[in-house]
């Protein structure tokens, strides 16, 4: 160890804290100024830690489920008489749909329809809240030879969840629909009007930029648009919402605070990506 | 510390061998290694609502106490380390945590001659008003850093938060800050 005088010591240790702070201040451009190496160095602890998370998310969702069914209990009775009318309310939708479906493939046989390919997916677990303070994102478990690439759209058993934003050896992380810096281009069911679903953090996206004459209507049904060449078209994203103040925002179909199992689908779109993405990719094009 | 722990003072005092060093050296690491095991059990998915508010105002709470209490065992490279293990692990900007640490810690220094005199109530408060500074700094970072104004919403709640937390991590801490983190028990 180097002998330093005190006062050149005490000088040297009123300065740590000064230099730490500019240091922070670097770090901070740095992170700004090469996104790329920010994202790295996350996804490298991202995916020390998606092994261990994986491994606890398992008991502990046991314990989630141990909670929620002594809570169900209380519910059982009203529960019961709600499940067994909506039973009766599908019944019929489902005789009206297997209707609908054989009129479908009846119709597209006359018209010589080209179907479109059935995407791949894979199914990757949420082991943890990757979203923090200011965003709303999961960190999906992958295994080690994952064929998952950035862009890919994650889907719940009922509707959109988000895409895949940042893509690591064993886990990648969704950005969710309602963070605000999602934004979907969506198709209003009945009216066909465009607009886009732009996340705010809450729990309900806010939809914006329709056209004049396709104001969105309350509890119209809201799916993805092929535009811009992000998402298929058609796949279910939510239910239309107004607020107190009128504003239209869209309830998600998809349980976003309780996710536990996605479906990534590999559409192959490749319409809107992280730009450093595009740059990576250029080598893989000359093969 | 105790007077036979200072080399300069004659007197008695045990044998310093490789045990008792490697055991002092443990306790002088250990606020720094509970931080970082904090963050890493507040990631986990508990599914708790606001669980990363929650993750802040523990790993603030840590560094604040350790700062007023024992600044020699949370020095401004800790701090910094801490700092940066959570932006990474919460996919914040990466230096934002960084600095709100730093800034928690520097306050704490300096008011540390005041408030390790004062009782309990008064060290509340004051990380309180740390905490409180802390958010509206990382939420004018964050919106500087994305180009538009966030929700005023999760500042407020974490700042209240970390004050919540605060006196119940103070307990555990206060009885680990006289009993593991001492080094002058090894």
């Amino acid at each position: 160890m180097i002998r330093l005088s005190v006062p050149l010591r005490q000088a040297l240790a009123k300065l740590t804290l000064p230099v730490f702070i500019v240091a922070s201040f670097g770090l901070m451009l740095l992170g700004k100024a090469d996104a790329l190496l920010a994202e790295r160095a996350r996804m490298v602890v991202a995916d020390a830690l998606a092994p261990i998370y994986a491994a606890l998310a398992e008991p502990l969702s046991v314990v989630h489920r141990g909670i929620e069914a002594a809570g169900n209990i209380t519910t059982l009775h009203d529960e019961n008489a709600r499940l067994r009318e909506e039973n009766d309310r599908l019944r019929r939708w489902q005789s009206v749909a297997l209707a609908l479906d054989a009129e479908n493939t009846a119709l597209k046989a006359q018209l010589r329809w080209i179907p479109a390919p059935a995407p791949s997916y894979v199914t990757a677990r949420v082991v943890a809240d990757a979203g923090g303070v200011y965003a709303r994102a999961v960190l999906l478990s992958l295994g080690p030879n994952h064929s998952v690439t950035k862009g890919q759209i994650a889907l719940d058993d009922r509707g959109l969840v988000g895409r895949v934003t940042e893509l690591g050896g064993r886990s990648a992380r969704v950005l969710l629909l309602t963070d605000m810096n999602s934004r979907v281009p969506v198709i209003l069911e009945n009216s066909r009007g465009r607009a886009i679903l732009a996340g705010t953090n809450g729990a309900r996206p806010r939809l914006m930029y329709w056209a004049e004459g396709t104001q969105p209507a309350e509890g119209e049904r809201v799916v993805t648009s092929a535009e811009a060449n992000t998402f298929p078209p058609g796949l279910p994203v939510g239910v239309v919402r107004y607020t107190a103040s009128n504003v239209p925002e869209v309830q998600p179909l998809a349980r976003l605070d309780r996710l536990e199992v996605v479906r990534l689908f590999d559409y192959g779109l490749k319409g809107v990506l992280p730009p450093e993405t595009s740059v990576a990719r250029i080598p893989e094009r000359r093969r | 510390m105790p007077p036979w722990m200072d080399n300069r003072l004659p007197g008695i005092r045990p044998r310093q061998t490789v045990w008792r060093r490697l055991d002092g050296s443990a306790r002088r690491a250990f606020p720094i290694a509970m931080t970082l095991l904090v963050l890493l059990v507040t990631a986990a998915p508990f599914r708790l609502p606001g669980q990363a508010e929650l993750q802040n105002a523990a790993a603030l709470s840590c560094v604040f106490f350790w700062s007023v209490f024992r600044p020699g065992s949370m020095p401004p490279p800790g701090v910094f380390l801490i700092g940066l293990f959570a932006d990474l692990l919460n996919f914040a900007p990466p230096g934002v945590g960084v600095i709100s640490l730093l800034v928690a810690h520097g306050v704490a220094v300096k008011w540390r001659r005041y408030l390790t005199r004062q009782g309990f109530l008064v060290v509340w408060l004051a990380f309180a008003g740390v905490a409180a500074g802390l958010a509206a700094l990382q939420w004018v970072l964050i919106s500087t850093l994305t180009f538009r104004f966030l929700p005023l919403g999760p500042a407020l709640f974490q700042a209240a938060l970390a004050a919540g937390l605060y006196p119940m991590l103070a307990v555990l801490l206060a009885r680990a800050h006289r009993t593991i983190a001492e080094p002058a028990h090894a």
